[in-house]
């Protein structure tokens, strides 16, 4: 396969919020203003200005405490975006395909799409929109470093080696090769879809204790049916630009 | 650290207690991932589950305070079942040691306790000595009087059940963690601790870690790769300013501040341990070159004799500790206080009593990159401004990365750091600013005169200042190193080679007790020699046997001679062969050490491995210390107890305390049910005068938070995200209430025990809707040893706000 992946090993995820705060600083976002709501994961959400963001989430086992899972939560950069063929009906300069490393990217242009339709069109929910400009926003690879020779800034940050970024056959190589030693001492481990995004969390336990959209899922109801319409037709269009 | 970061990638099994890496150094899981990737196995004991517990392959909860008992029996289960290291502790400790026979300990109390003073005699802990003045031994360990046989008399009391019934932790976990780490006394494998603040901010802090050190020696931990005793430091450069003496006890270089009793060079000489075992290297025999080498970095002009008449001198038994110091100024005993990149108004214990001391001062000085609760004290909570007479003074110092030095590191490791950005506006570096005020002194000693000029006017400032700059820009750090580092003050001929004047001085071994040497740290010396700054190596270069640690030699530079693991002869049996062969640190390859630095050359058996102390073993049994030679268990100065099973001592007797304050202290207070506890969160750093300022940092912890069981949060009907405030008799906060699973009531000696837990980075200055700091809460009580704070266990009441 072509182009750039990011492999997530979650069994080294502290939580430390590095790659958050990196994410921020090379973007040149704003903070938001923030409460503690009664967790140690802020902001709440994704947002126009949060690109980058690690949930925590308390998870029960009946009513003994089980494990607190983090999750660094970004875009996937799919293989075949979805968010892309959707855009494309409303405006193709809209989200664009990077050919060289595959990112997915929001120009512009995306103030002529329709937001709802993009953001239920990703099965990972993750694209964000501004009111007063309409623009949406998200994780863009740090496709400006990549394509410099530099690794995107939330990989630079992390201390513990949970993030590896490198090209896709590699990284994909290196994902299976450690799902098969966390598997010895955690059978549940797993890869989230490998096959289908660039970037490649590995879990201990099933993914979705971890965070509702951390795997596409047919019964997540988020396929729009415009976006089922155009994932339809996709064979038929150009896979990248 | 005896070791190093890179050297936790070596353990079988880390240890992490009275510690929350994950959180708190980050960096550090870089090597602990590494460490389990490798098969270690992770344990994390804590009263909270924390970012580090989520990591860890185990996680035992704990009441906090009660890390004796867990230790202590984790000491009984390793002597009940025989996993201790029997040759490293023959060998090498002082188990066999004979102690004297009229030392002994009854009830909580070693002989020796004056109640009168809350302090030991301690002559009864002393060994019992041969006509050459030598330890007396039974290699058999069998002697009733023996350090071993004491040893386990003293923790026999240590039994899983009562251990469960104090700290609370089950004892199906108990005998899990114990049986795991207790393994790693087979002589291949290791087991290392990573401790911080979680262990020495208690009034038994020292003995706790001392428990911890007997069990390394018990388990032959220490010396070898992935193994020792290791505390991770707050701060990027807590252990340089150590290694400088920032304590009132020590000076450069941990030789004893001079006292008032010893009033020459000679009477300071006269106390260098001696050791009349020719197997004992006794290093700190070489103390007098030391102390006239730092007299003569300070003093190039003057004979030791007299420059040392200059130092201050503490009297005898005199306190000048934190929390005395605070106190006194309390007392209006003194009138001025730098505080310099600090913010005791928020970071001390007990802060209302440190900002009411803040008002009694004349005036204060502070240097600092943001505002914060100490350069504002007098407009904070409960202060009118009008009333307060302390004139306060503020210097923009430059910020960290603004300035050229070194920085050592918790593996004492002396990195160089170059200058990166320009300082801001009119700020300077701390150096400028302490060379400028002494300029300025010396400038009103000249003009009015004064008592005792001769220390000031004659202090060595060419070896400070570069004389082709002007002020701020003369204060020039790489001339500081070499002076650290030393120089030879006239031509000196050591065996057959002669060293000019004013040449540096290769290592510490050439420095010299008649003032021919000027070495202002001799733990630094070899930092910056004739070769060049060696803390500015940067070269991966190692051997196969060095690579196979991941210990690099030529990256920087490690006090003490580059030695990367401290004590490594004990890695290796009497012959010199490694204990590990497999993670050897050093090996005898029949003329030499390879591998590391050893702790000196000598050849294998010719000199006991411990050299820092007088007799050459580690000392199981430790007669050193203000509060026994074997660590026992006392309840916090604040409890929710009046008695605990171990002796009917309740408190540490020998703990800081001050006069009237106990009226302010919680014990068994219905009124304060809750266990309070302080720490830090990976976001926010130390009292946040930094990060405060930092708004990506606040977006991700806003406010000052409090952890509470979800048990707890029925009781007082407090749900996540209410405002919540926590209060006892020294003040109260408000924080944002997180009801979480991650803490579990416990139950101990008959009680539910609920913590609630917060973080001391907060204070009302700014975010302005952050919170105040915790510290208003935790008491001015200290360890016997250290006189540090006891702010991880006291007492609270919890509340909707």
């Amino acid at each position: 396969m072509q182009g750039k992946s990011f492999f997530v090993d979650l069994t080294k995820c502290t939580a430390c919020r590095g790659c958050q705060v990196a994410c921020k600083q090379w973007k040149k976002l704003p903070a938001e203003e923030t409460r503690n709501w009664g967790s140690f994961q802020n902001p709440k959400d994704l947002s126009f200005i949060t690109y980058k963001l690690v949930r925590m989430t308390e998870a029960m086992d009946g009513d003994k405490f089980k494990q607190w899972y983090f999750f660094p939560d970004q875009c996937r950069h799919c293989i075949y975006p979805p968010c892309k063929m959707v855009g494309d009906m409303f405006d193709d300069q809209a989200i664009l395909h990077d050919e060289e490393t595959g990112a997915v990217l929001f120009t512009e242009a995306t103030k002529n799409l329709d937001f709802e339709e993009i953001r239920m069109s990703c099965p990972y929910d993750i694209p964000r929109w501004d009111e007063a400009s309409n623009l949406q926003s998200k994780c863009d690879m740090c496709n400006d470093r990549v394509q410099n020779g530099l690794l995107p800034a939330c990989v630079l940050s992390c201390p513990t080696g949970t993030m590896q970024f490198g090209d896709s056959d590699e990284i994909l190589e290196i994902a299976k090769k450690r799902l098969e030693e966390v598997k010895k001492y955690k059978p549940n481990a797993a890869l989230t879809d490998p096959n289908d995004v660039r970037v490649i969390f590995l879990t201990s336990d099933n993914p979705r204790e971890y965070f509702r959209y951390a795997v596409a899922s047919a019964d997540i109801p988020k396929l729009s049916r415009k976006a089922a319409l155009a994932k339809a037709i996709a064979p038929a269009r150009q896979v990248f630009g | 650290m005896t070791n190093h970061y890179i050297d936790l990638m070596n353990s079988d099994c880390i240890l992490m207690m009275g510690a929350n890496p994950a959180e708190n150094h980050p960096i550090s899981f870089k090597w602990v991932m590494k460490a389990k990737e490798k098969g270690a196995t992770l344990l994390s004991v804590d009263p909270r589950f924390t970012r580090t517990s989520a990591r860890s392959d185990f996680f035992m909860d704990m009441r906090s305070g009660t890390d004796i008992p867990i230790l202590g029996g984790l000491i009984k289960y390793i002597l009940d079942n025989n996993l201790y290291f029997k040759d490293y502790v023959v060998n090498y400790t002082n188990a066999s040691f004979l102690v004297n026979p009229d030392f002994g300990f009854d009830d909580g109390l070693f002989t020796g306790y004056d109640p009168e003073t809350a302090t030991y005699d301690k002559t009864t802990w002393s060994f019992q000595t041969d006509d050459q003045g030598i330890a007396k031994k039974d290699p058999s360990l069998q002697d009733p009087n023996c350090v071993f046989q004491l040893m386990k008399k003293h923790f026999e009391r240590y039994t899983i059940d009562r251990v469960n019934e104090t700290s609370g932790s089950s004892k199906a976990k108990l005998e899990e963690f114990y049986k795991t780490y207790a393994a790693t006394g087979a002589p291949d494998k290791s087991g290392t601790i990573m401790y911080a603040m979680g262990w020495t901010q208690h009034t038994t802090g020292v003995q706790i870690i001392r428990a911890m050190a007997m069990i390394q020696l018990l388990l032959g931990n220490v010396g070898n790769a992935g193994g020792g005793v290791n505390a991770l430091r707050g701060e990027s450069n807590v252990q340089g300013s150590t290694d400088q003496a920032l304590l009132f006890h020590i000076i450069p270089a941990y030789m004893p501040a001079p006292r008032s009793n010893l009033e020459s060079l000679e009477a300071y000489n006269a106390t260098t341990p001696k050791s009349p075992d020719p197997k004992s290297a006794n290093w700190w025999q070489n103390r007098p070159k030391y102390i006239a080498s730092l007299l003569k970095a300070m003093y190039p002009d003057q004979d030791p004799a007299v420059s040392y008449s200059y130092l201050p001198k503490l009297d005898p038994g005199q306190n000048c500790s934190w929390l005395v110091l605070f106190d006194h100024m309390n007392q209006g005993k003194f009138r001025g206080y730098f505080a310099w990149g600090q913010n005791p108004a928020a970071s001390g214990a007990d802060s209302q009593k440190t900002r009411d001391g803040l008002s009694k001062l004349d005036w204060l000085v502070v240097a600092n990159v943001f505002d914060n609760e100490t350069a504002s004290f007098w407009k904070g909570p409960g202060m009118n401004p009008a009333e307060v007479k302390t004139e306060v003074f503020i210097l923009p110092p430059a910020v960290f990365c603004e300035k050229e030095g070194s920085v050592t590191n918790s593996g004492r490791w002396v990195q160089w750091r170059y200058a990166g950005p320009k300082p801001m506006g009119d700020c300077i570096t701390d150096g400028a600013m302490a060379l400028e005020l002494l300029r300025r002194i010396r400038a009103l000693y000249a003009e009015e005169g004064g008592a005792f000029p001769d220390p000031i006017m004659n202090l060595n400032t060419k070896d400070v200042a570069d004389p082709t700059k002007k002020f701020p820009h003369d204060f020039d750090s790489k001339r500081v190193a070499k002076l650290l580092n030393g120089y030879f003050v006239k031509d000196v001929k050591i065996g057959d080679t002669t060293y000019k004047a004013g040449t540096q001085v290769p290592s510490f071994a050439m420095l010299q007790d008649d003032g021919s040497t000027a070495c202002g740290n001799w733990v630094y010396s070899g930092a910056w020699t004739e070769a060049g700054n060696n803390m500015a190596r940067r070269d991966k270069t190692q051997t196969e046997m060095q690579a196979n640690i991941g210990l690099f030699p030529n990256w920087s530079w490690a006090w003490p001679v580059n030695r990367r693991v401290a004590y490594n002869r004990a890695s290796c049996d009497p012959q010199g062969k490694p204990y590990a062969p497999h993670k050897a640190v050093i090996e005898w390859d029949g003329s030499k050490w390879v591998g590391d630095v050893p702790d000196g050359g000598w050849a294998p058996g010719e000199k006991h491995p411990f050299i820092m102390t007088a007799e050459g073993y580690a000392r199981l049994f430790g007669p050193g210390l203000a509060d026994g030679p074997f660590p026992e268990h006392f309840e916090a100065m604040e409890c929710p107890f009046e008695e605990h099973p171990f002796s009917s001592r309740l408190h540490n007797p020998t703990a800081l305390e001050f006069t009237g304050e106990a009226v302010k202290r919680a014990v068994c207070d219905p009124r304060y049910p809750f266990v309070g506890t302080t720490y830090r969160v990976t976001e926010h750093w130390q009292s946040g005068v930094l990060t405060r300022w930092t708004p990506w940092l606040v977006e991700s912890m806003p406010q000052n938070f409090v952890e509470i069981d979800p048990e707890l949060g029925k009781l007082r009907g407090i749900e996540s995200g209410d405002k919540v405030i926590v209060e006892n008799m020294r003040g109260k906060i408000e924080a944002v209430a997180i009801v979480t699973p991650r803490l579990q009531p416990l139950k101990a000696m008959g009680q539910t025990i609920h913590m609630v837990g917060t973080t001391w980075h907060f204070g009302w200055v700014h975010p302005t809707d952050g919170g105040d700091s915790s510290n208003l809460l935790t008491p001015a009580v200290g360890d016997p040893n250290t006189f540090i704070p006891e702010t991880k266990t006291f007492m609270v009441n919890i509340r909707k706000a």
